[in-house]
């Protein structure tokens, strides 16, 4: 709603001026507002420089390939930790995914009004709000305690925790802006209730199904809590063993940023650069795919 | 309904389904059924095994454990009211700080005072401050927060020794940047709770105020921001549930020291935070220790977050009236 900027000539009452305290005081404010809010994005820009020139220092292929060093060491590189970030989130997608679609698809095509489904919504926003900590807290009591040690699995376990309710209350909104008339098209033809769902509910919703698995993924990957004491840490390659313990970028920035050395430091910004990096993919992709027009 | 050999067989268009196809329905059907219970399991699934690994510590414990203010593992003494406290206090400056951020960005990105074009780029980049792993800004607290806000803390300390929120000299981590940190956390929560609750507003509310000659602000002072008072309120609520469960740059910045203090500078602990650094070498005794401190935390930032829903529901049924 645009305001009268533009000062009508018929009368003085409506002429603004600044000597109008009124429209004086309307400036002011409008002025405050806008540099308070540009204020409020100056982390942002400071955290991507710092992250650009100390995390960019160290940027080169062997940090790719090369284990992470002990402490004191020099060289070395951080490869186990992101090949074990995404091992991670590997593990944490093929537990989540399915069932937070599937359970997607049964709120917008099956739960209407039912108190099952109120029930499941509930769920699915109470889990939406639960400190990310609780979700590792949970992996630990689960997997850990069970197993008796830190492990893949408990990591990729409480990761998938926090991406379900993200995968699932966005399919499950991208599937009811599909259009009814598309359902009753299918039904009509003599489609089930499954071919309508699979052939032409789902496809339709597509793009906006595949912006919240991206915005889970891009979640779980920044999340070092949940991962601190499940997936814990280790200086070695992922050797194909889930129930041992396993690097990832997140808990390596944590681990190395207190760190007396400051070659561990400089690794940790590195880590960070790349982290962001991958984070900033996933939405930036996230939202470049619901932008595409769509038409029904 | 095979097609007579007179007849040409016909396209099977539209045809009704097989007894494979209702029985593969019913499966499928049943099958969503149960992942969609599935997440209610999940949920409860979490809340009993947190339950059933700090029973037998509430049990020991009791109310005292929340009453308490030592953590000694050697001792199995154990209390939590020191992180209680930091908890709420550092919580309570992050939402002081995100909360008028917040609800000025929240204005500037939904009254329009931007160009539709430049709206939307300030918004992305809103929701960018959120993407942002919360251990790269935990980093970015200890390596250019802290000496950032260091001569101006010790200014402060230096020339109001008594007074209490300036008692200490901040040596390196403490409840200021801490709090600054997560105030940056949860800014894009409360900005984009509170920008759908202003958008919520009848423009016709509006209108009729700049139709009586009310400026800008006058608008904004005198009917969007009462009539949004709700949503707004239920954006903050939501921001402190978020603010109570934030880990990461709670962990790294705060301290972990197992004490309360009033002092802006001084280190303090939080309970998310206390989870964080104990939880990777605690014996058995501990893990009991900390479950108890994971179902307090459950239950506060449960409690927290079904108030901050229940408030966003009836601010949005209060609005029905006014279509």
């Amino acid at each position: 709603m645009a305001p009268p900027t533009t000062a009508g000539r018929a009368g003085n009452n409506l002429h603004l001026s600044l000597g109008n305290s009124r429209t004086l005081l309307d400036r002011v404010l409008t002025l405050l507002a806008i540099g308070l809010s540009l204020f409020a994005l100056f982390p942002l820009l400071s955290v991507l420089y710092m992250l650009l020139v100390r995390g960019g220092e160290l940027l080169s292929p062997s940090l790719f390939t090369e284990l992470t060093p002990g402490a004191g060491m020099e060289g070395g590189g951080i490869g186990n930790a992101v090949l074990g970030t995404l091992i991670v989130v590997l593990i944490a997608s093929v537990l989540s995914l399915p069932l937070g679609l599937l359970a997607a698809i049964y709120l917008a095509e099956y739960a209407g009004e039912s108190k099952l489904g109120t029930l499941v919504r509930f769920a699915g926003k109470v889990l939406t709000g639960m400190p990310s900590i609780l979700a590792g807290v949970f992996a630990y009591a689960l997997v850990v305690v069970t197993m008796g040690s830190f492990s893949a699995l408990a990591g990729g376990v409480a990761m998938s925790v926090l991406m379900v309710p993200t995968v699932m209350l966005t399919a499950e909104q991208a599937l009811r802006a599909v259009p009814e008339k598309m359902r009753m098209a299918a039904l009509g033809m003599g489609a089930t209730r499954m071919e309508t769902t699979l052939r032409v509910v789902v496809p339709t919703a597509l793009p906006g199904i595949l912006t919240g698995v991206m915005l889970a993924l891009a979640r779980a990957a920044g999340e070092t809590a949940p991962l601190l004491f499940t997936a814990l840490f280790s200086d070695y390659w992922f050797e194909g063993r889930l129930g041992s313990p396993i690097a990832s970028l997140a808990v390596l920035i944590y681990n190395f940023s207190g760190s007396p050395f400051p070659h561990l430091v400089k690794l940790a910004w590195a880590a960070s650069l790349i982290l962001v990096f991958l984070v900033l993919v996933l939405n930036v992709g996230a939202q470049l795919i619901i932008r595409r027009p769509q038409e029904f | 309904m095979t097609p007579s050999a007179a007849t040409p067989p016909r396209l099977p268009v539209a045809r009704p389904p097989t007894a494979w196809q209702t029985g593969a329905n019913v499966v499928f059907r049943g099958l969503t059924h149960a992942f969609g219970g599935a997440v209610v399991v999940l949920l409860a699934g979490i809340v009993f095994e947190v339950l059933r690994h700090a029973s037998p510590a509430v049990s020991k414990y009791g109310a005292g454990f929340v009453s308490g203010s030592v953590w000694d593992a050697n001792r199995n003494e154990f209390g939590i009211l020191p992180e209680i406290g930091g908890t709420l206090y550092t919580s309570f400056w992050a939402l002081l700080l995100a909360g008028f951020l917040g609800v000025t960005l929240a204005l500037v990105l939904s009254q329009g005072f931007l160009h539709r074009r430049y709206e939307v780029v300030m918004k992305n980049v809103v929701e960018l401050l959120a993407a942002i792993p919360s251990v790269v800004y935990g980093l970015w607290g200890i390596f250019v927060l802290v000496p950032l806000l260091r001569p101006g803390a010790a200014w402060l300390n230096d020339h109001f020794p008594n007074f209490p929120l300036f008692a200490t000299r901040l040596s390196g981590p403490g409840i200021l940047p801490a709090s600054l940190v997560l105030a940056i956390m949860i800014l894009p929560t409360v900005t984009a709770v509170s920008r759908e609750a202003m958008a919520a507003v009848p423009p016709r509310l509006a209108a009729a105020a700049y139709g009586l000659g009310a400026t800008r602000w006058e608008v904004i002072f005198r009917v969007t921001l009462p009539t949004a008072s709700g949503g707004i309120f239920g954006a903050l609520v939501l921001g402190l549930g978020r603010a109570f469960g934030e880990t990461m740059a709670l962990a790294m910045l705060a301290g972990n020291a197992p004490n309360f203090s009033w002092s802006l500078f001084s280190p303090g602990n939080t309970l998310a935070a206390l989870l964080a650094n104990h939880f990777p070498e605690a014996g058995e005794f501990e893990v009991g220790a900390l479950m108890y401190a994971a179902l307090v935390l459950l239950l506060i930032t449960l409690a927290v977050n079904v108030v901050g829903s229940l408030i966003m529901v009836r601010a949005t049924a209060g609005l029905r009236g006014l279509r």
